[in-house]
C-alpha cells in the first residue's frame, strides 16, 4: 500500500508564527503595489478599446507598433506581446478624467487598424481579437462584479452560518479574507489584468479554500466529542494530521489541473490560470495555517460547547502531552 | 451468482444516465444528449444566394469566444435627440435586426433583448465586423426629396455670411479663385450635369466662400478639405434659423470627385419627403452594366406606387434627391415623367456587397430610431480555434497527470475512481447538451478544473475507507463507513462551489456564464460519479468476493 503522510504528527500550530510572517511577506508588498500602482483593470471595467494582432512580417514588434500609433496620434496605449513572439495585445483604456463616448472605442479600433496598415502595410498582419467596450457598459459590469463578489460572500456567510456554530463560522471567514487578500496581493504584484474571468478565479477559489477549511473544522468537531479531555492545541493538531493525505491529494490534483492550463493552455486564460493555481495554494496554505489558529484563539477565549469538555485549553509549558487517555 | 436487488436497481440507474448523456435514437429526437445530429444551416453563400446545408454534428454549442464571431450590444442612441418610447422603438428595432440578419444569412445566430434597453446580436463565424456593424446599425431610412427649384437658399446666403459677421464668425483663408471654378466646370464629367453656370459665390462671406453653385438647383460643393469647416458651420443655429421655411440641408452622402478635386455635396431640399421608406416593398442589388457602376432597384408597394406617380407627375422637370439616412445618394436625377413603381438608387463607386448589404437593410425596413453599439466583442476564427485546440491540449496533459497519481496512490480503488471520471466528463458534456448551454472557453477551463475537484469526493472517500480498515473493520462494513462518513463533507464541498457559481452565472458576461454553468454541471456529474458510480463498482467487486479480507486501497 502505498501512502503519503500516515501518522503524520506534525505540530501545524506550533510554526503558525512562521505562517503568519509568510502571510505578511506577500501581503505586504502586495498592498504596495496595489497602492502606489493600483489594480489593472481590463478594459471590461474602465471601457475602451482591446485589439489583439497576430504578426505575419517578422519585422512588426512592440517598438514600431507604439510608434505607429503615437504617430497616428493614439498615444496612451499600452502595446503588450501576447503570448508567442508574433502576437501582440494594443489596449486603450478610456480616460476617466476626458469623458469619452461610446463611439470613440469603435474608431479607436478603425484607426489603430489604418494607423498599422500604414507603417507595416496591408496584409502584414491579421486582427485576431476586437473589444470594444462604452463607458456605460464598462460600469455596468464593475457593478454587477462587484455583485458577484458580495452576493457569494453573503450567501457563504448565511451558508456558514447555518452550518457551524459561530466560532468555526468566524475561522472559516478569517481564513476565506486571507485568501481573497493574498490573491489580490498576487494580482497587483504580478500586475495580472484584472477581468471579469479573473474574478470568477477569485470566487471560485474561495469555495475551494473554504470546503479545505470545512474538511478540516469537521474533523475536528468529530475528534472535540470523541476525545473529550485532551488540550484544545493537541485535537487541531490530531485532526489537521488526520486530514492532511486528503488536503495534499486534492490540492495535488486540482493543481495538476491549473498548471496544465497555465503551461499548455490557451493565453487568452492566463490570468485565470494563474489565479487559480495561486488560489488553490493559498487556500490549503490558509485551512492549515490560518483557519486553525484562528479558531485555536477564538476558542480559547470563549469555549464553546464542545471544546468545554477539553480541560483546559493552553497546556501547561513544557511537552505538549495531554492528562487524558493517549491521543491515537 | 444471482444479482442482489440493490446492485441490480444501480446498473438501472447508471445505464439510465449513460443513455440520457449520449442520446442515441429515438432519445435525441427530443434534444437530449451528445449523439450527433443533423442540423440545417441556412447561409449565404458568396454568389449572394441563400444555401441550406445539412451537416452532423455534436450538439454542443460553442461560445463566440471559440468558434469566433462577433457579439455586439446595441442601445436606443439618445445623444443626438430623445427619442419618443424608447422601449416600443428597441422592441421594433429588434424586429427590424432579426429580419435583417436573417437575410443576411449567417448561420445560427443570436439576435435577443437582454434587460430593458439592451439588443445583443451574436453572429458566429463572421469575418468583418465592420460589414456587420453597417447591416446592424444602419438606419436605412429611405426618402425622396425634391430638392430646391426656386433657389431659395442662394437667396439667404448674404443674411447667413452676415449672421455670422455679427456672430463672430470669419471666413478662412482665400476665397475660392475663378481657376477653381473653371476647373469644376471642366472637370465635370457626371453624366447629368446640366449646363447651368456654375456661379462663384464668394464674396468673402464665412460661409458662402466655402461654396461652390453645383450645377443643379439647390446644390452646392465644397471642397473635400472644407467640409468639416462647413458642417460645423452648417448645424450653427445662426444659419439654421435663415434656412427659408420648408427647406433642409443635407450633406451628399460622400465626397464625389470632379476633376483633381473632391467636393462634398450640399443640398438644400424640400423639408417633406414625396414618399419615404415605408412603401417599399422590395429592393436589389445590381451592377448595372451601362456604367458599371453598383446599384439598387427597388420596387414600391401598390400604395405607394400611387404616391409616388402623382408625386412625380407633379414635379416633371425637377430634380429628386435620394435620401438614405439623411445623406444624399448619388447627385439628385431630374424627373423626366411620371415614375410609377419601380426605380433605382445610384450608389457611386460603392461595390456590388455594399449594394448588396444596402439592398437587404431597405428590404428588412428602417430602424425605428438610431441604435448605437455600445459593446462590440471580435474573435477571429483563428483565434478560436487556437483557444480550443490550446484548452484540448491542457485537458489532455492535466486529465492524465490526475489519472496517473489516483492509480498510483490508491491502486485498485484509484482505476476504479478512474473509471468514474470517465463517466463524469460524459455527463458533464450530456449535461451541457441536455441544458443547451453554451461552452467558452472559461468554461473549458472550469471543465479541467472541475475534473481535480472531481476527485476530491473520491479522495475523501477512500481517505475515510483507510480509516476505517486501520481501525480493523471487515472490508464491506469499511467501505460503507467510507462513503457514509465522507458523505457530509462532499455534499459541503459541492454546495459552496455550487452557491458561487450561481452567482457568477447572474452576474456574468458570456464567457464568465459558460464557466459557471460548466462549474455546476460539473459539480453535479462528480457528485453523482464519485459517490453513486464509485461506489456501485465497489459493491459489485466486494460482493463477488465474499470473503475479502484486504481492501487494495
Amino acid at each position: 500500500m502505498f501512502r503519503l503522510l500516515k501518522d503524520a504528527k506534525y505540530d501545524f500550530l506550533g510554526v503558525r508564527r512562521y505562517a503568519y510572517a509568510t502571510t505578511l511577506a506577500i501581503a505586504l508588498p502586495g498592498f504596495a503595489f496595489l497602492l502606489f500602482r493600483g489594480l489593472n483593470e481590463s478594459i471590461e471595467f474602465t471601457g475602451g478599446t482591446l485589439i489583439q494582432l497576430q504578426a505575419r512580417n517578422p519585422a512588426i514588434a512592440e517598438g514600431g507598433i507604439r510608434a505607429a500609433l503615437n504617430q497616428a496620434g493614439i498615444p496612451g496605449a499600452e502595446v503588450q506581446r501576447f503570448g508567442g513572439p508574433d502576437e501582440f495585445v494594443i489596449r486603450a483604456r478610456l480616460d476617466p478624467e476626458v469623458v469619452q463616448s461610446t463611439e470613440s472605442t469603435q474608431e479607436t479600433a478603425a484607426a489603430v487598424d489604418t494607423a498599422l496598415t500604414q507603417a507595416f502595410g496591408a496584409a502584414t498582419y491579421d486582427i485576431v481579437r476586437i473589444e470594444a467596450v462604452g463607458p456605460k457598459v464598462g460600469g455596468e459590469l464593475r457593478q454587477k462584479a462587484l455583485m458577484a463578489i458580495l452576493l457569494s460572500f453573503g450567501a457563504t456567510l448565511v451558508y456558514l452560518w447555518f452550518r457551524f456554530e459561530w466560532r468555526f463560522g468566524i475561522a472559516a471567514i478569517g481564513a476565506t479574507a486571507h485568501d481573497i487578500l493574498l490573491t489580490i496581493s498576487f494580482v497587483s504584484m504580478m500586475n495580472l489584468e484584472v477581468s471579469l474571468v479573473v474574478i470568477a478565479a477569485i470566487l471560485t477559489i474561495v469555495g475551494y479554500s473554504l470546503n479545505d477549511t470545512i474538511v478540516v473544522f469537521d474533523r475536528i468537531r468529530e475528534n472535540l466529542r470523541k476525545y473529550k479531555r485532551h488540550y484544545m492545541v493537541e485535537l487541531i493538531n490530531l485532526s489537521l494530521n488526520e486530514t492532511l493525505p486528503r488536503t495534499v491529494m486534492t490540492g495535488s490534483t486540482t493543481l495538476a489541473a491549473t498548471i496544465a492550463l497555465l503551461a499548455v493552455g490557451s493565453e487568452v486564460i492566463r490570468g485565470f490560470a494563474w489565479v487559480m493555481t495561486f488560489g488553490i495554494v493559498v487556500g490549503t496554505f490558509s485551512s492549515i495555517f490560518i483557519a486553525s489558529p484562528i479558531l485555536l484563539a477564538i476558542e480559547r477565549r470563549w469555549p464553546g460547547e464542545d471544546a468545554r469538555g477539553a480541560r483546559a485549553m493552553v497546556p501547561p509549558r513544557g511537552p505538549e502531552t495531554s492528562p487524558g487517555p493517549a491521543a491515537p | 451468482m444471482a444479482m442482489p436487488a440493490n446492485i441490480r436497481n444501480r446498473l438501472i440507474v447508471i445505464a439510465g444516465l449513460v443513455l440520457l448523456s449520449v442520446g442515441p435514437p429515438p432519445i435525441n429526437m427530443l434534444g437530449l444528449g451528445l449523439w450527433p445530429q443533423e442540423v440545417t444551416l441556412r447561409t449565404r453563400g458568396a454568389d449572394g444566394r441563400m444555401r441550406d446545408t445539412t451537416v452532423q454534428r455534436v450538439p454542443i454549442k460553442l461560445g463566440l469566444d471559440l468558434q469566433g464571431g462577433i457579439h455586439l450590444a446595441l442601445e436606443v442612441d439618445q445623444s443626438r435627440g430623445p427619442v419618443a418610447d424608447p422601449g416600443g422603438a428597441l422592441e421594433r428595432a429588434l424586429r427590424v435586426i432579426r429580419t435583417r440578419i436573417d437575410e443576411f444569412g449567417v448561420a445560427e445566430p443570436l439576435v435577443q433583448r437582454v434587460g430593458t434597453g439592451r439588443i445583443v446580436v451574436e453572429l458566429p463565424g463572421l469575418r468583418d465586423p465592420a460589414r456587420a456593424k453597417q447591416i446592424v446599425q444602419r438606419s436605412a431610412f429611405l426618402e425622396f426629396r425634391i430638392t430646391d427649384m426656386q433657389n431659395a437658399f442662394s437667396a439667404v446666403l448674404p443674411q447667413i455670411d452676415a449672421a455670422l459677421r455679427r456672430a463672430g464668425v470669419r471666413a478662412t483663408g482665400a476665397a475660392a479663385g475663378v481657376s477653381a471654378v473653371e476647373q469644376l466646370l471642366g472637370g465635370d464629367t457626371t453624366r447629368r450635369a446640366d449646363t447651368a453656370a456654375v456661379d462663384s459665390l464668394a464674396a468673402g462671406g464665412a460661409f458662402s466662400s466655402l461654396l461652390f453653385q453645383g450645377s443643379l438647383p439647390g446644390e452646392f460643393l465644397v471642397p473635400e478639405e472644407d467640409f468639416p469647416r462647413a458642417d460645423s458651420l452648417v448645424h450653427l443655429p445662426e444659419v439654421q434659423r435663415l434656412v427659408p421655411r420648408g427647406l433642409e440641408l443635407m450633406w451628399s452622402a460622400g465626397p464625389m470627385s470632379q476633376g483633381a478635386r473632391s467636393y462634398y455635396g450640399l443640398y438644400a431640399v424640400d423639408r417633406r419627403p414625396i414618399i419615404t421608406g415605408d412603401y417599399l416593398a422590395d429592393a436589389q442589388a445590381q451592377i448595372d452594366p451601362t456604367y458599371n457602376q453598383a446599384v439598387a432597384n427597388f420596387q414600391l408597394t401598390r400604395a405607394g406606387g400611387r404616391i409616388f406617380s402623382r408625386a412625380t407627375g407633379q414635379h416633371v422637370n425637377d430634380f429628386m434627391a435620394i435620401v438614405l439616412d439623411g445623406r444624399v445618394q448619388g447627385r439628385p436625377p431630374i424627373i423626366k415623367s411620371q415614375i410609377g413603381q419601380r426605380g433605382q438608387i445610384e450608389l457611386g463607386n460603392a461595390s456590388l456587397q455594399d449594394a448588396q448589404d444596402l439592398a437587404l437593410t431597405l428590404r428588412a425596413g428602417a430602424l425605428p430610431a438610431p441604435l448605437t453599439i455600445v459593446e462590440e466583442r471580435t474573435v477571429g476564427p483563428s483565434l478560436g480555434k487556437d483557444s480550443i485546440d490550446k484548452s484540448k491540449r491542457a485537458a489532455i496533459v492535466g486529465c492524465l497527470v490526475i489519472v496517473v497519481m489516483v492509480v498510483v496512490y490508491y491502486r485498485f480503488a484509484g482505476l476504479l475512481a478512474v473509471a468514474a471520471l470517465g463517466f463524469y466528463v460524459l455527463f458533464t458534456l450530456g449535461g451541457l447538451a441536455l441544458l443547451d448551454a453554451t461552452l467558452t472557453l472559461p468554461g473549458l477551463a472550469g471543465f479541467l478544473l472541475s475534473v481535480g475537484m472531481a476527485v476530491d469526493a473520491n479522495v475523501l472517500v477512500f481517505e475515510r475507507i483507510r480509516e476505517e480498515l486501520a481501525q480493523n473493520k471487515t472490508v464491506p462494513a469499511a467501505v460503507d463507513g467510507g462513503f457514509q462518513h465522507a458523505m457530509p463533507a462532499i455534499v459541503d464541498s459541492n454546495l459552496t462551489t455550487v452557491l458561487t457559481a450561481l452567482f457568477l452565472f447572474q452576474f456574468g458576461t458570456g464567457p464568465v456564464k459558460g464557466f459557471a454553468i460548466t462549474l455546476i454541471i460539473g459539480i453535479l456529474a462528480s457528485f453523482l460519479s464519485a459517490v453513486f458510480l464509485t461506489r456501485t463498482f465497489f459493491l459489485i467487486w466486494i460482493q463477488r468476493r465474499p470473503t475479502l479480507k484486504e481492501f487494495p486501497i
